[in-house]
C-alpha cells in the first residue's frame, strides 16, 4: 500500500508516538492542572513540556501564549470569532481553506466586512493586491501558509508586514506547514498561529493550537469557549490567565503526549532533511506526472514554492473515478475533489470537479512515487 | 521554621517556574496548594525561605505572575 494523503493527516505516525501515548493513559493518567496529587502533575508535566516545546519551536518566549486546541479548526475559529467584531474588516486570500471561510462567512452574516484577494492560478498571491486590499485598514488578516490543494506557499512574512502598517493583526493558518517548514513568529511577523498536530508535526488527530505572538493582548480575544479550568475555582467568571482562559475543559492529554513525541521526532530529523526529502519526491513526482499525455497539473511550476502537495486531473476522467482505480487497482491512497477548499480549486480553475491530489510524507520513498505516476500512466491509457 | 509558598493562578504557569527555578540552582517542591491560601485546585511551589530574593528576581525577570506567602511547617 503507498500513502499519498499526508496533506490530510501524516500516516504512520513515528513510533514514539503511540509508545508516549500509551505510556501517558498507563503511567500519568490524572486530570491535568485539577488536583494536587502526583497523577495530575505526572499529566500536568507532559502537557507543558509540550507546551513548552511548541513555543520555542515557533519562535515566541513565553509558553503559556501556546493554546491547546483540539484542530487547526478550533484555532482559527477562537482567533477569528475572538478577535473581529460586526463593523470590522478582515482581509484573507483565495486559497482559504474552509476551516477559514466558514466562520468568515459566518462572521460576514453579523456584520463583519470579508474582503478576499483572489489568488493567481497557481495558488500564488499578489502582494501588490494585499497592499491594494490593506488600503483602507483592517482588524485581522488570516492567511494560510501553504494551500491544502496546491502546496503553493504564500509570502507570510511580507504580507505581515503589509498588514502591521495598515494596523491588522496577522492569524497564519499553518496546517499544512507546521512541521514542514520553518515558522518563527517572531522573525515573520505573524500574531497569531493555527496549527494542527496531526499532519506534519506526526502527532495524532485532536491536538492542535493557537499560538499568541509575544506582542499579542490575550485580554483583546474572546474566548469561544467557557469553563472549568482548575485555576480560581472560586469564581463564576472565566479567569484571564493564559493559557486557561482558551483552555476550558479537560485536555486531550494523551493526544498531547501523542504530539510531544511527534515533535521530538520532527525536531531530530531537522526541517531541514526533511523539506528536502519532501522537495525530492515532490520534483520527482510533477517530472513524472507531466510527461504522461492528458495530464493537467495544478500549482507552481516550482516544487520549491510549494510543500509536496501535487494536483492533477486526467482529461476525459472524472477525479473520483482516478481515486478509485488507484485505491482499488494499485493499492495507492490519496484524496480527490474539493479537499475542503471550494475557494481554493476556484482559483486554481477546478472548480467544481475538483482534482487528483497526491500528498508524500517523511516515510514515502522515490520508488513509491515512480510506482504512482506508472499507475496514473496505465489509467491514462485506459 | 517556615516554608515559603509561591503561589500562581495557573497549573501551567507553576510548571513554568519550576524548570525556571530549579535551571537558576534554586531547590523548589511542587506541593498541592495549601487550602489556608488559596481555594483554588492545583499546585503550589515551596522555597527554603533564605532563596527568597533569588525566586522573585528569577520570576520577575520572567514577568511572571505569582504572589509568595510564608507558613508555619508542621
Amino acid at each position: 500500500m503507498i500513502y499519498l494523503d499526508h496533506a490530510a493527516t501524516s500516516w504512520p505516525k513515528p513510533a514514539g508516538v503511540s509508545a508516549a501515548m500509551s505510556d501517558f493513559l498507563e503511567r500519568a493518567g490524572g486530570n491535568p492542572g485539577r488536583s494536587g496529587h502526583r497523577l495530575s502533575i505526572a499529566a500536568a508535566r507532559v502537557v507543558y513540556d509540550t507546551r513548552e516545546t511548541l513555543a520555542e519551536f515557533f519562535g515566541i518566549s513565553d509558553p503559556l501564549r501556546v493554546i491547546f486546541t483540539l484542530n487547526a479548526t478550533h484555532a482559527l475559529n477562537t482567533a477569528t470569532f475572538g478577535i473581529v467584531q460586526p463593523g470590522q474588516r478582515v482581509v484573507t486570500s483565495g486559497m482559504e481553506h474552509n476551516a477559514v471561510m466558514r466562520p468568515l462567512r459566518a462572521l460576514e452574516k453579523k456584520g463583519v466586512i470579508v474582503d478576499v484577494v483572489p489568488s493567481r492560478s497557481d495558488g500564488s498571491v499578489s502582494l501588490e493586491d494585499f497592499h491594494e486590499a490593506l488600503r483602507g485598514g483592517a482588524r485581522l488578516v488570516v492567511l494560510n501558509h501553504a494551500s491544502n490543494v496546491t502546496g503553493t506557499i504564500a509570502p507570510a512574512a511580507e504580507i505581515a508586514r503589509l498588514a502591521h502598517s495598515a494596523g491588522a493583526m496577522v492569524l497564519l493558518d499553518a496546517a499544512q506547514t507546521a512541521g514542514v517548514l520553518n515558522i518563527n513568529m517572531r522573525a515573520m511577523g505573524i500574531d497569531l498561529l493555527a496549527f494542527t498536530g496531526h499532519k506534519g508535526l506526526q502527532g495524532p488527530p485532536g491536538t492542535g493550537g493557537l499560538v499568541l505572538g509575544d506582542s499579542v493582548d490575550p485580554g483583546a480575544i474572546s474566548p469561544l469557549v467557557f469553563g472549568g479550568t482548575g485555576s480560581r475555582s472560586a469564581f463564576e467568571i472565566q479567569p484571564d490567565d493564559l493559557p486557561d482562559r482558551f483552555e476550558s475543559g479537560t485536555p486531550n492529554g494523551v493526544g498531547i503526549a501523542g504530539l510531544g513525541a511527534g515533535l521530538k521526532w520532527v525536531r531530530g530529523r531537522g526541517l531541514d532533511a526533511l523539506r528536502a526529502h519532501e522537495l525530492l519526491l515532490s520534483s520527482a513526482l510533477r517530472e513524472g506526472l507531466e510527461n504522461i499525455p492528458g495530464v493537467r497539473l495544478y500549482g507552481p511550476d516550482e516544487p520549491r514554492l510549494a510543500t509536496a502537495v501535487v494536483s492533477f486531473m486526467l482529461a476525459g476522467k472524472s477525479v473520483s473515478e482516478i481515486g478509485f482505480q488507484l485505491d482499488d487497482d494499485f493499492d495507492i491512497l490519496c484524496r480527490v475533489g474539493l479537499h475542503c477548499a471550494p475557494a481554493a480549486h476556484r482559483s486554481i480553475g477546478s472548480f467544481p470537479q475538483g482534482t487528483v491530489r497526491l500528498a508524500p510524507g517523511p516515510m514515502t520513498t522515490l520508488g513509491e512515487i515512480e510506482t504512482v505516476f506508472r499507475a496514473v500512466e496505465r489509467i491514462a491509457d485506459q | 521554621m517556615k516554608h515559603g509558598i509561591v503561589l500562581f493562578h495557573t497549573t501551567t504557569s507553576a510548571l513554568r517556574a519550576e524548570k525556571l527555578l530549579i535551571k537558576a540552582g534554586l531547590a523548589v517542591k511542587l506541593v498541592p496548594t495549601p487550602r489556608t491560601l488559596s481555594s483554588d485546585c492545583g499546585i503550589a511551589l515551596r522555597f527554603s525561605p533564605g532563596n527568597e530574593a533569588d525566586v522573585r528576581q528569577n520570576l520577575d525577570q520572567a514577568q511572571m505572575d505569582y504572589e509568595i506567602f510564608f507558613l508555619d511547617k508542621n
